[in-house]
């Protein structure tokens, strides 16, 4: 199925549910709110001539300053891919700040359980029901989010800890 | 020297050539790669060095038993390379001291060579001057 036909079977089965809608670079996506990502997706998952069962990535994006001027500060980005008919979409959620929180995909796929973890260390985001929620890729003593616009560029925090006291703590592999 | 390799990203690949039948640094003698920090007196910091990683480098190295020397190999362990961010550490010696610098990126085997060759210089000199 082609990106424009995939869209507007979206736009018929969720109208009113989708803030916007667009293109780009050959791959059509849509724009929604949190409370409606679970519905959505579980829709594209399982839709007899969508098939969306794969989830490639997500990604966080922060629109502070941007020129377009939006409403919502980041964006929470879905890459989704479909095994059976080869095709891809792309979900943006808008998320109006820190305080909001996105609903977690972990129980729908496993995957998405280090992706949001990466997401929520970077940018800051909190996924409601994730059953980990810590920082993966900087040290456990990092603050701030290091790829939110305002975090200074030449800011940097060092670890000092010793391994021993770090490698001790309990872990916990959700 | 009795090397340690403290491999973290693409200069670990340059160094398997270093010590592969090509470069074959056994003709300098330093070809026995020693992976426990306990056996080895020369270590080889090779690749990018974040921050999480920083207290691991400091205790390997703290493992090391004296005498112990240091080569930092490429540009990112040098001074971080083009990683000027706030993930990775500006060069390996804001945590511990080295004795080489290598510059590349990576370095040409025969730069990590040149390298050995300067240690061995200046082991061979520190001996000298102690016992004259």
């Amino acid at each position: 199925m082609d990106q424009t036909s995939i869209a507007s079977k979206v736009a018929e089965q969720f109208a009113g549910k989708i803030v916007s809608s667009g293109e780009y670079a050959g791959q059509s996506f849509i724009t929604i709110n949190p409370p409606q990502l679970v519905e959505i997706l579980i829709w594209l998952k399982s839709e007899q001539d969508l098939k969306f069962d794969r989830l490639m990535d997500i990604g966080g994006v922060d629109l502070i300053d941007h020129p377009s001027e939006p409403d919502h500060r980041f964006e929470v980005v879905y890459q989704l891919l479909s095994f059976e008919y080869r095709h891809r979409f792309r979900i943006k959620v808008a998320v109006k700040d820190d305080t909001v929180p996105v609903p977690s995909l972990w129980t729908m796929w496993g995957m998405a359980n280090w992706m949001e973890r990466e997401v929520f260390d970077l940018f800051g985001i909190h996924f409601e029901g994730h059953p980990n929620m810590r920082r993966i890729l900087c040290h456990e003593d990092f603050e701030g989010h290091a790829l939110r616009k305002d975090y200074p560029i030449d800011k940097r925090q060092t670890l000092s800890r010793p391994v021993a006291s770090i490698m001790t703590e309990k872990q916990e592999w959700a | 020297m009795w090397p340690m390799p403290f491999g973290t990203a693409c200069c670990a690949i340059e160094f398997m050539g270093v010590v592969g039948p090509e470069f074959d640094v056994s003709r300098f003698g330093a070809e026995v790669v020693r992976f426990s920090p306990r056996q080895a007196d020369l270590m080889l910091i090779m690749g990018t060095i974040t921050q999480k990683m920083a207290p691991v480098l400091k205790q390997v190295y703290d493992q090391m038993p004296e005498p112990k020397w240091v080569i930092s190999m490429g540009a990112c362990a040098s001074s971080g390379g083009f990683y000027n961010n706030y993930s990775v550490v500006q060069g390996v010696d804001e945590l511990i001291p080295v004795d080489i610098y290598v510059a590349g990126c990576p370095p040409r085997p025969e730069n990590v060579i040149d390298a050995i060759h300067q240690l061995q210089q200046k082991i061979a000199d520190e001996r000298s001057s102690k016992y004259a």
